[in-house]
């Protein structure tokens, strides 16, 4: 279940997360039931899995959104606790594009980019907004960078979404269904700055149902259902021949 | 963008500029006349006004006094304006020694003036706090002296208009600060915390400001050791700024439940901590929410500033009610009571249209 015997070759210092054993109830709701997973550094792993399954959580997990019951959950070599200094410094490092943007709407879009470098990596104003508009530019939304979130279009609100991300200089991204609230024509401009990022090398854990974005992109796609990962595999195998027969019906329902 | 705007208004207007000439009898037609019930409302409503006010004008404007004595006022049957220039420095400074009235008067321009300064947000910045606190002890030591060769006046001998201003700046500025921090605590996560910002605010909330005050006056001695005399007017500001507080708590409560559990969440996966968090992203979104009724807590908040005249002390109203009470004088508070409802009127007027140009300023 863990990935650990096709990747016998690497050693231990390029894992980056590992979760172990990862419990998580929502009251009586057992949503995460027995969750383990190493990633490796420059590693892209695709979640998929039917609505409810606890993808969300599990990747919200990963940077304290959620706070987990029972397991470990170690973030570049630091354990998530209930410990407030080390949560900051794991989130400093983790960035996170959610589904519905969530970028702050009383700022422009170059504030929204330049507060987390300023305020919590302490980086001098100007070198902020440098390094904003150097990820503006390459989220191909520089020209916008004095308006308000309000003004731009789904599309555009990702992408600043994810270069608000990325001025953190994070090692890892976290995203959840980053495209699902997108019109369809919107979702490639987003996949595009996605497939780039992956091409520099950055750690990315994706929860998406974007099939084409899976096959060209991940090392390795996760199916869950019900709190548990059913099934783990290369992108290949995983959509030409399912092992479970509940990946095969979520596969056939969302192939149509 | 907003040029643009601009010019699309101006077109308009220059479209639709003909089609209002067409008429005042038109209009009336549409907008007076259209229908029984609203021609019967118009008519009454223009017989209301031809009965009150041609009389008001006359007495007011036409028949009035405005600089004579008061025997001259009994004979006349117009509006005496005259009790207010003769009783103004009373009806101002109250019992404020006369020779030294300059002081406060300065001191009021000096507050008037930082607040006009500090209306435009281009004037916002580290150092406008400086000067409104350096502005602020020198009001102190203008109202106070015993410095710099300035008489000292006691705190009792202070009243009018300074004392109501006084009341309601340290009553605003105080409390919406406080206020905030309720809220911030009501939401709290920590129970202790939650628990007594829960209780502060529903006790308070309980009561109305007058008996807070007479608690002020009354109870709080009691607690104070023999000897130590807490200054009325400051218990008189405490229980104003408590009081406040707990209305400002409750408003902003509903600014910050208004904020999406997304902001918070993309605040913190950015790695803010609590305070930055609240600070940069939460608290100026909620805020600006709610500045429609926070501006609406401090208007009443100014006007409640009147209560104080129950624990004796003399504030603008006071005065104006005690010039009354000088025998060749009597009898013209109508008078003198619309004065200082005219100057109530410009403080709260100014607020609710510097919130309104605020809100518009602050709108993204
Ligand atoms: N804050 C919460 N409180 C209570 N229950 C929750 C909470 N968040 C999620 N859940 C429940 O936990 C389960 C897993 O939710 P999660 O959001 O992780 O699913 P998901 O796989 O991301 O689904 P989707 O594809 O719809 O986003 C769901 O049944 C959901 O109702
Ligand atoms: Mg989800």
């Amino acid at each position: 279940m863990t990935g650990e015997t096709c990747k016998t070759s690497r050693s231990s210092e390029d894992k980056i997360i590992e979760i172990d054993c990862l419990h998580k109830w929502f009251g009586d709701l057992h949503v995460l039931n027995g969750i383990s997973l190493t990633v490796f550094r420059g590693e892209r792993i695709v979640i998929c899995g039917p609505s409810g399954s606890g993808k969300s959580t599990l990747i919200r997990c990963i940077n304290r959104l959620e706070e987990h019951q029972k397991g470990r959950i170690m973030v570049d070599g630091i354990e998530l606790t209930g410990n407030l200094k080390n949560i900051e410094k794991i989130r400093e490092e983790v960035g996170m594009v959610f589904q519905h943007f969530n970028l702050f709407p009383h700022l422009t879009i170059l504030e929204n980019l330049a507060l987390g470098p300023i305020w919590v990596r302490k980086v001098p104003k100007k070198e902020a907004e440098e390094t904003a508009m150097y990820y503006l530019e390459k989220v191909h939304i520089a020209e916008q960078a004095k308006k308000h979130p309000g003004q731009l279009s789904g599309g555009q609100q990702q992408r600043v979404a994810i270069a608000r991300s990325l001025c953190m200089k994070p090692k890892i991204m976290l995203f959840d269904e980053p495209t699902s609230a997108l019109d369809p024509e919107m979702v490639k401009e987003v996949l595009d700055v996605m497939i780039n990022l992956a091409e520099e090398g950055m750690t990315m854990i994706v929860v998406s149902h974007e099939m084409g974005f899976a096959k060209s992109v991940a090392h390795r796609v996760l199916f869950m259902d019900f709190g548990q990962i059913v099934e783990e595999n290369t992108p290949q195998v995983f959509f030409d021949c399912p092992q479970h027969d509940r990946t095969k019906l979520f596969l056939s329902q969302i192939l149509h | 963008m907003a040029k643009s705007g601009k010019n699309n208004i101006i077109q308009a207007e220059g479209l639709k500029a003909p089609v209002i000439r067409i008429g005042l009898l038109q209009w009336a037609k549409t907008n007076l006349f259209n229908g029984v019930l609203n021609s019967i409302l118009t008519i009454v409503t223009l017989f209301l006004l031809y009965k009150v006010v041609p009389p008001f004008v006359r007495w007011a404007f036409i028949d009035s006094l405005w600089f004579s004595s008061a025997e001259q006022c009994r004979a006349g049957s117009g509006a005496c304006w005259s009790i207010i220039p003769a009783n103004i420095r009373f009806i101002i400074f109250g019992f404020y020694p006369h020779e030294l009235h300059w002081r406060p008067l300065v001191a009021m321009i000096m507050l008037v003036g930082l607040l006009f300064y500090s209306k435009n947000r281009d004037h916002w910045s580290p150092s406008l706090g400086y000067i409104w606190i350096a502005g602020l002890l020198t009001m102190g030591i203008l109202m106070r002296g015993g410095l710099f060769g300035l008489a000292p006046v006691e705190s009792d001998k202070w009243g009018g208009l300074p004392l109501t201003l006084m009341l309601s700046f340290f009553g605003m500025f105080a409390a919406y600060p406080l206020g905030v921090l309720l809220a911030l605590g009501r939401r709290s996560k920590m129970p202790a915390v939650k628990t007594i910002c829960i209780l502060y605010i529903e006790l308070i909330r309980g009561v109305p400001l007058i008996s807070l005050l007479f608690m002020s006056a009354v109870l709080f001695p009691l607690f104070f050791p023999e000897g130590l005399t807490v200054n009325k007017i400051i218990r008189a500001q405490a229980a104003i700024i408590l009081f406040t507080a707990a209305y400002i708590a409750e408003v902003v409560r509903g600014g910050l439940q208004a904020i999406t559990k997304g902001q918070y969440e993309a605040a913190e996966s950015l790695g803010l901590n609590y305070v930055q968090k609240m600070r940069l992203i939460v608290l100026p979104q909620a805020l600006k929410i709610v500045i429609p009724p926070t501006v609406g807590i401090l208007i009443s908040a100014f006007k409640d500033t009147s209560l104080v005249v129950i624990i004796a002390l003399y504030d603008v109203l006071k005065t104006t009610k005690s010039a009354l009470a000088n025998p060749s004088w009597m009898g013209f508070s109508p008078e003198a009571y619309l004065f200082v409802a005219l100057i109530y009127f410009v403080c709260c007027f100014s607020m609710s249209n510097y919130s309104r140009r605020l809100e518009k300023e602050l709108h993204t």
